[in-house]
């Protein structure tokens, strides 16, 4: 409860200081933007739940996206059986935080699942994120069966033209993607765009058809409206399930945006990479889903 | 009437342990935990009696708890204990409702049938194979029956009430669950002993017990020299005959006064029902009964038993049980190749995939050591089947060939062995699989992977897949350039045959990779690999 109430004062705060920020005649004098206008949010050097508190506060809060008595989605990466330490999938305390913030924005449910690939009750348990969704006051909802899944056109595209998705894609309002950062042996990473495979029945159909195109091809479908990445212990190598400890930089960073493009961009940069490697980052940019071009972003850096 | 409390307490533990014995099988949430499983089958003879023979310096309490029960009270073992004994009784009980004149009368032993079936089951014990314990072991039959056929239906129950709670958005108490497909073969065995079971139980009580049932021979014959036994006393007893009527062993000879104690299953029901409280449970009057015991009895008040039909199809089915176990012995990889044989007529949806796999050999669990080892002990209970969670443990029908009918192999199509899972050596109940700790489990080689290259979607598609190194737990599979695009390449040494790889390839109809068991486990190498480092210095940003 206590917790509850410093998110509510601390967002509060934020709001209040962006809209008397936005509303003063001198910043427009100074060239400056309204304080809540960024691309892209970035957050170095502090735990998963603290950075995405000073983030979202930056974007102008949840309530920016989440309107009192919606249903929210919030997909994290929960594919792995693997303890946190491990970081094959989302870190919990962001997933709980975010759920938070939700609830704090009037949100009446917030649902939570993943079409895991390994056995998934020991994903959802070991992950730490379905304790973590109960603590928090969300719903944790089963992505196991194919009867879950429903059939849906991708209209636009190239080889992912039909689909099933799981049922809360169709029923929710809010989608807030929360993917890990991590290496991946062929996507050659795991970003925002392409932890929507779990959003999907088949995905085998996307390894056989393309796998950059159909990946890119589902933002046809829905794109999130909020993208949080987590990089708080990123796998640099041997991804996506990692062998040991070895694999993972404490790298304490998060990045926000509602650009799924800007955000695979932005993330592919702290391993190293370049956007334009990524095949899907730059099909789904030349799509016009997103902005990879970094230079072209507004970006608000902020250091805990 | 005292000793009628003793039907009374028969039924209770009937009742407990056909629940339990159900719901390890059932328990598709893998809601009770390894301890319970094994828990809960400790007191099964013939696991019991494997896990004595097999694991050197274990005597399995349940192997003498059950003997002592035996030579103590007669086949409590058959009445309370057995859960295909307490299933045949539940459709006797049925049958009784149904045919309102349902009765029981004395009837001949099968000596000569049951004495052939435990003497051939031995020879082919002898002659190195188990398959007709596994066909036979009343316990294995049970554990296959509930596996196969009551699993599905409570599953597809549960599966209605989980479609209507998510329609109203609850989640959290059911959830739907999908079966693994089980091949016709074994679902067919399954459903054959399941209503020749059914069908002897309606109208004959016990008689599979008294008739095919290996261990109902072993314990029957046990049972004579027990210490207490269920007598008529020639005194009190009026010939009514309303025992007999009630025995579903048929094995009380009214006219003799006699009981088989080969064939009591130790129900009581006699007990229960004589109004002159003549059947009386004590410790045997010896010599004087060892006379009256007469297996062979010349009766004249009761009819012969009804007719030839049910012997000859013992008869068919005992020899045709035997010539299978017989022919187990013929080469494994001969019958392998008319199973694979038979699948592979699914329709080509990408360019590859057009190689079959070469696998010489089924893949057994970890902890089984070697097939031989494995095909040697275990029953096919299906317990393993049933707490695997990621359902790669599926009974096989002839992947290790005759010898290992109904045992478990690892079917990669089914699921992938989780690299951090050791459920199924932590409650195989028979030694069979044998416990691994983590450390043993993260290097045990079941089997190494193979890579079709001509079948591969990079290849054959020009497009990246990958999902193969995806999922390889010790990289084992990894990701080397190919043009533009990177292709799978494996290193066996330190690839331990879970079969991710093989689950995750998404090519039909045969797989661009494929995992081929190794005939005896080896050790594999532990992955190496180099601490990850970032150039990125805190509170720096790369853009």
């Amino acid at each position: 409860m206590k917790r509850r109430d410093f998110i509510r004062s601390s967002v509060g705060a934020g709001v209040a200081t962006g809209a008397a920020l936005s509303l003063g005649g001198a910043n427009s004098l100074l060239g400056a933007e309204a304080e809540t206008d960024f691309d892209l949010v970035a957050i170095r050097g502090g735990e998963p739940e603290v950075m995405f508190d000073k983030g979202i506060a930056a974007l102008g809060g949840m309530s920016r996206f989440v309107k009192p008595g919606q249903r929210v989605l919030v997909k994290p990466n929960i594919g792995w059986d693997r303890t946190p330490e491990r970081a094959g999938d989302t870190n919990p305390k962001l997933v709980r935080r975010i759920i938070e913030h939700c609830l704090d924005a009037g949100a009446k449910d917030v649902l939570v699942f993943d079409h895991t690939c390994h056995e998934w009750t020991k994903c959802y348990q070991h992950s730490g994120i379905e304790q973590a969704v109960a603590e928090a006051g969300g719903k944790i909802v089963p992505g196991n069966s194919e009867r879950y899944y429903k059939h849906v056109d991708v209209k636009g595209g190239v080889k992912l033209k039909e689909t099933d998705v799981h049922e809360l894609m169709l029923n929710t309002d809010v989608f807030i993607n929360v993917p890990v950062l991590k290496n991946h042996n062929s996507a050659k990473m795991t970003i925002a765009m392409k932890n929507l495979m779990g959003c999907v029945w088949d995905r085998g159909y996307y390894h056989k058809n393309d796998l950059h195109q159909c990946i890119a091809d589902f933002l046809h479908f829905r794109k999130p409206d909020l993208n949080v990445v987590d990089a708080y212990r990123v796998m640099t190598q041997n991804g996506p399930v990692g062998v040991s400890l070895d694999d993972l930089v404490t790298m304490k960073s998060q990045l926000i945006s509602t650009d799924i493009v800007a955000i695979d961009a932005a993330a592919a940069k702290f391993v190293g990479m370049d956007p334009s490697e990524i095949n899907h980052i730059k099909l789904a940019s030349e799509a016009g889903f997103g902005t990879m071009d970094l230079s072209k972003l507004k970006i608000k850096r902020i250091v805990v | 009437m005292k000793l009628s409390i003793l039907k009374k307490i028969r039924v209770v533990l009937a009742l407990f342990f056909f629940l339990l014995l159900s719901a390890v099988f059932i328990d598709f949430r893998g809601t009770f935990g390894d301890a319970f499983y094994q828990w809960a089958v400790s007191l099964q003879f013939v696991p019991a009696l494997m896990k004595t023979i097999t694991v050197a310096g274990v005597v399995a309490w349940g192997l003498i708890a059950v003997l002592l029960l035996t030579l103590l009270f007669g086949r409590v073992y058959c009445s309370a204990i057995c859960p295909l004994g307490i299933m045949q009784d539940v459709v006797s009980w049925v049958s009784r409702k149904v045919k309102k004149k349902h009765r029981y009368k004395f009837r001949k032993a099968w000596t000569i049938t049951r004495y052939t079936i435990l003497g051939l089951l031995l020879l082919v014990v002898l002659l190195g194979g188990i398959t007709l314990l596994t066909v036979l072991d009343p316990y294995s039959l049970f554990g296959r029956i509930a596996s196969y056929l009551f699993k599905p239906v409570v599953v597809w129950v549960n599966n209605l009430g989980a479609t209507a709670l998510s329609s109203a958005d609850v989640y959290s108490i059911l959830y739907q669950y999908d079966l693994a497909p089980v091949q016709w073969a074994v679902l067919g065995t399954t459903i054959l002993f399941f209503i020749l079971i059914i069908v002897m139980a309606f109208n004959r009580g016990r008689l599979y017990c008294n008739s095919i049932c290996p261990v109902g021979t072993v314990l029957g014959f046990l049972s004579k020299y027990s210490l207490f036994k269920i007598e008529l006393d020639h005194d009190t007893c009026t010939q009514c005959g309303k025992c007999m009527r009630v025995c579903k062993a048929e094995c009380i000879n009214i006219k003799h006064q006699t009981i088989d104690y080969s064939r009591c299953v130790a129900c009581y029901n006699c007990i229960d029902t004589c109004p002159e409280d003549a059947a009386v449970y004590r410790i045997s009057r010896k010599g004087k009964k060892e006379k009256t015991v007469d297996l062979k009895p010349a009766n004249v008040m009761v009819a012969q038993p009804k007719g030839p039909q049910m012997n000859k199809r013992s008869f068919l089915f005992t020899a045709g049980a035997g010539m299978a176990a017989l022919a187990g012995v013929a080469s494994v990889k001969k019958v392998q190749a008319a199973a694979t044989a038979q699948q592979g007529s699914t329709i080509h949806s990408s360019n590859g995939g057009k190689i079959p796999e070469d696998k010489n050999y089924a893949v057994s669990p970890p902890g089984s050591e070697s097939i031989e080892r494995f095909n040697d002990i275990c029953t096919g209970c299906s317990l393993c089947v049933s707490a695997c969670p990621s359902k790669v443990l599926q009974p096989s029908f002839l992947e290790y060939g005759l010898a290992g009918m109904l045992q478990p192999h690892m079917d990669f199509h089914a699921g992938l062995c989780n690299f951090d899972c050791t459920t199924c050596g932590e409650i195989c109940p028979t030694g069979a699989i044998k416990p691994l700790t983590m450390e043993q489990k993260h290097v045990t080689q079941v089997g190494k992977a193979h890579f079709i290259k001509a079948n591969c979607i990079v290849e054959t598609d020009g497009t990246d897949c990958g999902a193969c190194s995806e999922h390889c737990p010790t990289k084992a599979v990894h990701m080397v350039p190919y043009g533009d695009l990177v292709i799978p390449e494996v290193t066996e040494d330190i690839c331990v045959g879970c079969g991710a790889c093989e689950h995750a390839c998404p090519v039909t109809p045969h797989r661009a990779i494929y995992v081929d068991g190794n005939p005896v486990h080896l050790e594999a190498k532990k992955p190496e690999t180099e601490k990850a480092k970032s150039d990125l210095k805190a509170g720096e940003f790369p853009f």
